[in-house]
């Protein structure tokens, strides 16, 4: 069954995916990027991480991409369907190869193969994951969480000093 | 239990269909009738009569309006961007439908023998003797309701009309800036529950004849989540997306026929959707007097709690004028986003006390 649900989920990340690149218009490309991220978040359902889901589709779907699809609309980018061989597209299908090879070296020969930690599935089970991620962000992570937060105060507040004429 | 399909009894199929079913069809009829509804309230409030020609007391305005709707000619502008045009729509129904799938409208009921929990995303555990639901329903919701601005995003922007644009921008500000209170203000009821599945926080709002509701013990979140759920699906008093004597119909200026019936839908259905949320987490969900006795009971608790939000909906809007723009802005950034802080902090501290 499970298996199942993630070839169906695969094919249509893939293909979403591959729609991403090929699209013309780059609205339709920004839809299909949302597409590939819901597969991502059903991708953390099935691995028993539902907040992480949940925050993939608010987060990446529900607010980035939403600034990605205003800045396409507003600034009205088209793309030149004329320039179609460039040397840009062998660059990055080089820079690409590259890159999957690692990755996949990465995920075979490395311990994220066959990750070990005191995190079963159990347990998050059993506690829930949110609270576990909570517990973890609060206690052991709270530094960095605290300047990620400073960071964000630090993008506001440019924004705002950016966006105002007269302060 | 008989036959048993990929390790899990047939009752369990039949039963989620059957949810699935149920609840999309009521959800269905809801919106049809709170279109007439709506009409009718309002013109008894105005002391007008409502539709009358159409079937006792104009019963059958919704499937004259949906015929209507049926048969109108189906334009497409020839400027607009034909994918995001026919898209936009779907868009902007299929979340406001969906939401429905974790929100819990009754207890547990049996039927020969089987445990099935009213709740669409749930199922009966028989080992451990409780209902497992989705457990971050709340956060699914707030999700699904951020996806409603691509909808109307792109349906503005794919019409290629200057009305349509400043609709859609408009709503999608709105939609941004008020999702952004409403996600606020409840986080002061996890506090108080410590939990995020829908289920669990029914569950304790039980008992005390209604008084553990949580508008009890959070009446300035309640109220703030219900205010900015309102801004949040554009209905009145926040209807400037579709503020008729400035934009025309705002981002479904364009749209004709079912595509246009289908925004239709979607605002209703979002109607719904926040009436039911609010009923879930601040008036106690599908909790009421001899629930325990009949389990049948809890539907009938929730879908009357439902109702009445609807109705005064439909009564804000028969009251209300609406906001000027600016006005609207401000008062979500700078009114209901620092109350939702301040009211964060406040229960966190009365929470470490008590």
């Amino acid at each position: 069954m499970e298996t199942l649900f993630f070839l169906i989920i695969t094919l249509v990340a893939i293909v979403s995916a591959i729609l991403v690149i090929t699209f013309k218009n780059p609205i339709n490309s920004a839809l299909s990027l949302i597409m590939t991220f819901f597969c991502l978040a059903t991708y953390y359902v099935m691995l028993d991480a539902p907040f992480m889901a949940a925050v993939q589709v608010m987060v990446y779907a529900g607010a980035i991409m939403v600034l990605m699809v205003f800045t396409i609309m507003l600034l009205n980018i088209r793309v030149d369907a004329s320039k179609k061989h460039s040397h840009k597209i062998f660059l990055g299908s080089i820079i690409g190869f590259i890159t999957f090879f690692n990755l996949a070296y990465i995920l075979f020969k490395s311990r994220a193969a066959a990750p070990t930690g005191p995190y079963s599935v159990d347990m998050i089970k059993q506690i829930g994951h949110t609270e576990l991620i909570g517990k973890e962000m609060f206690t052991n992570f709270l530094l960095p969480f605290e300047i990620t937060s400073i960071l964000l105060l630090v993008a506001i507040v440019g924004a705002v000093i950016l966006a105002k004429k007269k302060i | 239990m008989g036959m048993e399909i990929l390790g899990l009894p047939m009752m369990y199929y039949i039963a989620m269909v059957a949810k699935v079913l149920v609840t999309f069809i009521f959800v269905l009829l809801t919106v049809a009738y709170a279109t007439y509804a709506e009409r009718k309230i309002i013109g008894h409030m105005q002391v007008r009569l409502g539709p009358m020609r159409t079937g006792w007391h104009g019963l059958l305005q919704p499937i004259a309006d949906g015929l209507k709707l049926f048969f109108k000619e189906e334009i497409i502008p020839s400027q607009a961007s034909t994918f995001a045009f026919l898209v936009a729509p779907l868009i902007a129904l299929v979340p406001a439908f969906i939401t429905f799938a974790v929100i819990p409208f009754g207890g547990v009921i049996e039927i020969a023998g089987y445990k099935i929990p009213m709740q669409v995303a749930a199922y009966y555990d028989t080992a451990a003797g409780q209902v497992f639901d989705i457990n971050v329903g709340v956060l699914y919701i707030l999700a699904m309701s951020s996806l409603g601005v691509y909808g109307i995003v792109l349906a503005g922007w794919s019409s290629n009309s200057k009305y349509s644009l400043m609709g859609g921008l408009r709503a999608s500000a709105q939609l941004i800036s008020y999702e952004l209170a409403a996600g606020l203000s409840i986080i002061a009821v996890f506090m108080l529950s410590g939990t995020l599945s829908l289920n669990k926080i029914v569950a304790l709002q039980s008992g005390f004849g209604g008084f553990e509701w949580y508008i009890f013990k959070q009446p300035l979140a309640a109220f703030m989540f219900f205010v900015t759920s309102l801004a949040e699906i554009n209905r009145t008093p926040f209807d400037l997306p579709e503020a008729e004597t400035e934009l025309v119909s705002g981002f479904c200026t364009e749209y004709s026929s079912m595509k246009y019936a289908m925004f239709f839908m979607a605002e209703y259905a979002n109607m719904v959707t926040v009436s039911a949320m609010t009923v879930t987490l601040f008036l106690g969900g599908w909790n009421g007097p001899f629930t325990d006795a009949m389990p049948l009971l809890g539907p009938v608790y929730f879908i009357a709690k439902v109702y009445f939000l609807m109705f005064v909906c439909m009564w804000i809007r028969a009251t209300l004028p609406r906001y000027r723009y600016d006005q609207l802005m401000h008062l979500g950034w700078k009114v209901f986003i620092p109350l939702a802080l301040v009211n964060i902090v406040v229960t966190g501290i009365i929470g470490y006390f008590i």
